[in-house]
């Protein structure tokens, strides 16, 4: 339920999931997103934020330099 | 200019469902983690083919998949085992129907071959349309469709959801006489 929220976040287009017994009746469908919404779920680990700033000041640093 | 904060944004935003998909191709946690770094910087360095406004998602995920590939034939690695754990999974009935639990599921997902994995991932979780998702995996739509549809066959075989099979000894039975060679 949560996850289905999620999904339409996502603006899925939509003539499909009539057809491939993936959609919110399906145990599989249910069970795909509940699996995949655990992890997705997480908080975003400290060393991808870190990654990110570095690559951020590393981008920075040579604009400054290269003007 | 503006391009670098909003991309890192944007980036930042992708980055859990990017990770969700990395686990669900390598099946491990440290290993997945290592793809989103790598694409993360991958995705970085060529961040100026990137468009802005585009399908940020769709693009980081065929640069994760690509990534994932092209370590997995570095590696030359375990690929051929996997025939050889789907079968020994097969053959081994569990013991109760219809209980099903989230370690279950991610065996059963890691039973499928990757590229029936991926399209039911794609698909059936990551919110990705058919188009999409044939992009990612630079396939036909088509293609995409009849993965999908293989997968969520195998694993309700796998997991025995099929309906009728949650019941009783003829269920027992059916199974013995579809996994007979």
């Amino acid at each position: 339920m949560k996850d289905k929220t999620k999904m339409n976040d996502m603006s899925v287009p939509r003539s499909r999931r009539s057809d491939d017994g993936l959609g919110p009746n399906s145990d599989i469908g249910a069970k795909l997103r509940a699996f995949y919404g655990a992890v997705q779920d997480q908080p975003i680990p400290d060393k991808f934020l870190d990654l990110l700033e570095k690559l951020d000041q590393v981008e920075q640093a040579s604009k400054r330099k290269g003007g | 200019m503006q391009e670098s904060p909003s991309f890192k944004r944007e980036l930042l935003a992708t980055l859990p469902s990017l990770r969700a998909f990395a686990v669900s191709l390598s099946g491990r946690h440290d290993r997945a983690d290592d793809l989103v770094q790598d694409t993360m910087m991958k995705a970085w360095a060529k961040q100026d083919s990137y468009q802005m406004g585009t399908n940020i998602k769709a693009w980081l995920f065929t640069i994760l998949r690509n990534e994932f590939y092209s370590q997995m034939r570095k590696r030359g690695r375990e690929v051929q085992d996997t025939d050889g754990a789907f079968t020994e999974r097969m053959s081994v009935h569990p013991s109760q129907y219809g209980v099903l639990d989230m370690a279950d599921f991610k065996k059963a997902l890691d039973t499928l071959p990757p590229d029936q994995r991926e399209a039911i991932i794609l698909i059936g979780a990551s919110g990705f349309s058919y188009e999409e998702a044939a992009d990612i995996c630079k396939c036909a739509v088509g293609t995409m469709k009849s993965r999908v549809s293989r997968a969520r066959t195998r694993l309700q075989d796998v997991l025995k959801i099929s309906g009728e099979a949650d019941f009783g000894p003829d269920a027992v039975s059916a199974q013995v006489t579809t996994n007979t060679p």
